[in-house]
């Protein structure tokens, strides 16, 4: 059996999350059917019951409890460790976010096996066998998972969150289970509002504008802002920006910034050097503005346009306008 | 007082061309040059601000090759007094090897009354990106841990470390010793001064074997992903490309 760990917000399973049950209905196949179990913690939104049932989970644990309230990677790990105890699944995965990430090491250690991060594929199931992405996705790993249960996350955007052929009737089991002191220690004891600036809109917009080195400073954003608003988007930018201060982290694109898949991505004055790669290869679409046409950014891209950003983009924005009349 | 070791991991800069190494177990930095993973640079920031405010002491610990003392040295150029080198082949040692190993160090400066209040590592290293050593060591070591800090306090005994959550920003309350991994976000890192530099050379490493054999990263091995080939279409050059970029943002239904 496969046992999942699964991320809701407001609107139900998070989009990443799906993905993962994609991945885990492609591993059950590969078994002869193995039961996909999903745990939730906390509250779980009506949406999320259809959408369970849509994309194929056999059975779902509810997790909740005054333990539960508030996040702690031990505590939800060691939740987690006794449902697959009871359930004997020899396979326990979560989406490579950063929470998933966390519970499933957590679980990594509590268990002392090993655990692959951001799988992108599996090749075999005995041994189970995987591909990852390491280096921020420029290179690929495979690795053995040779002990059970198997841990793993499966890479962002890897797959497609598509409902199943079959929809499920999931069998709910609400419990609480009982966790030690220890693991409660290390919990959010004190959260604050969500900013309106957060990455959180970087990573749900449909389009998104990008600006690097070349905006040229901190004032060189001003024709990339008003272009994104225009196309109800977000701004991103690149490692170098944030690193000279021109704008801050969280509008950061990257292996150390956000991962995004617009359905268009827009950089200017972007190189495209892995560690940019790495955030923004799974967009649909990329244009590409630059003034050298070997940038990498621009040979990766789907189209492109060779010229200054703060000639192209205000130019882009005057067009927009003059059809919007 | 606030004494703390901070452990990082040499790695290829990742802002080139990524090579491997002839074997496929490893990227291949020696053309690229070697670095530390940005979210590290922000745990050595956090370290230094933290014992300089207390008049503590951060130390540095890497697990790695002879020339891994290249960054120690860095990470003493920028406030760490302090240098643990475990000597070993790290591309053999896999995550939990490393948790093990770093595990022993903090328990045998801990028995020599040398103890860290607060362990802090990078969030996941830019090359294996295995995202499990330092909550791995906080079970090798029961203490509690944190993930993906931003920036942290101490306080009495207790850390308030700071996390960019899925929802907003949160924070954690832990009392010392506990472990924290670094996000990369919250503190920029210094640049060293021509006096830190010289003064890191002349700090004495403490240089130790590995404690156990390493069970490996059951690595089978490493491979580049097919190059794309090149489909760009150039919708033209400079501003009178506009009305052509217009006609796709149309074709793609974005307006």
């Amino acid at each position: 059996m496969i046992l999942l760990w699964l991320e809701c917000d407001a609107n139900g399973v998070t989009e990443i999350s799906l993905e993962t049950v994609a991945f885990a209905r492609s591993l059950s196949a590969a078994g002869g059917g193995i039961v996909i179990r999903a745990a939730l913690f906390g509250d779980v939104p009506e949406a999320a019951r259809d959408q369970l049932a849509a994309h194929g989970v056999d059975e779902v644990h509810h997790v909740t409890g005054s333990a539960y309230d508030a996040y702690s990677g031990a505590a939800w790990a060691s939740a987690l460790q006794d449902i697959r105890e009871r359930t004997t699944c020899v396979v326990v995965a979560a989406a490579g976010s950063p929470r998933g990430n966390e519970v499933i090491a957590h679980l990594a250690a509590r268990l002392d096996v090993p655990m692959a991060a951001n799988v992108l594929s599996f090749s075999g199931l005995a041994p189970f066998e995987v591909t990852r992405q390491v280096a921020g996705g420029s290179a690929l790993e495979d690795m053995r998972l040779p002990r059970r249960p198997a841990l793993f996350t499966v890479a962002g955007h890897s797959w497609t969150a598509t409902p199943a052929d079959q929809r499920t009737t999931p069998v709910w089991h609400e419990e609480s289970p009982a966790v030690a002191e220890a693991d409660l220690i290390a919990r959010v004891s004190a959260r604050g509002e969500a900013k309106e600036d957060s990455s959180g809109a970087l990573t749900s917009s449909r389009v998104v504008v990008g600006a690097g080195r070349g905006a040229g400073g901190p004032n060189g954003f001003g024709g990339v802002m008003e272009l994104a608003e225009m196309l109800d988007g977000a701004l991103g930018v690149s490692r170098v920006v944030t690193s000279l201060g021109w704008r801050p982290h969280h509008e950061q694109i990257g292996q150390t910034g956000s991962r995004i898949s617009p359905e268009l991505y827009i950089p200017c004055g972007i190189s495209g050097a892995i560690q940019h790669w790495a955030g923004c290869s799974s967009s649909k679409t990329i244009l590409a503005i630059n003034t050298d046409a070997e940038a990498p950014m621009v040979t990766k891209a789907h189209y492109a346009v060779i010229g200054d950003m703060h000639e192209v983009v205000p130019a882009i924005v005057a067009e927009l306008k003059r059809r919007a009349v | 007082m606030v004494n703390v070791l901070v452990c990082v991991k040499r790695v290829p800069d990742s802002s080139s061309q990524v090579v491997l190494t002839p074997d496929n177990q490893a990227v291949d930095g020696r053309h690229a040059g070697f670095t530390v993973s940005s979210h590290e640079e922000c745990a050595i920031e956090l370290a230094v601000r933290l014992a300089e405010a207390t008049g503590g002491l951060a130390t540095v610990l890497t697990l790695g090759p002879a020339e891994a003392t290249e960054q120690l040295r860095s990470a003493l150029a920028v406030g760490c007094g302090a240098a643990v080198h475990i000597e070993a082949d790290g591309v053999a040692f896999g995550p939990a090897d490393v948790a093990r190993e770093i595990a022993a160090v903090v328990r045998s400066h801990e028995a020599e009354g040398r103890g860290h209040d607060l362990v802090l590592l990078g969030n996941d290293a830019s090359d294996t990106g295995d995202f499990q050593v330092g909550i791995r060591l906080a079970y090798a070591l029961g203490l509690p841990v944190v993930n993906g800090v931003s920036t942290l306090e101490v306080a009495d005994g207790v850390v308030s470390a700071h996390v960019d959550g899925p929802d907003g920003p949160e924070t954690y309350s832990v009392p010392t010793p506990m472990v924290a991994t670094v996000l990369e976000g919250g503190v920029e890192p210094r640049y060293p001064t021509l006096k830190g530099r010289i003064g890191a050379k002349k700090v004495e490493l403490e240089t130790r074997s590995a404690a156990t054999q390493p069970a490996g990263a059951h690595r089978v091995r490493l491979r580049l992903p097919p190059p794309a080939p090149t489909t760009v279409e150039i919708l033209g050059e400079g501003p009178e490309a506009a009305p052509s970029v217009v006609d796709l943002f149309e074709k793609l239904g974005i307006r």
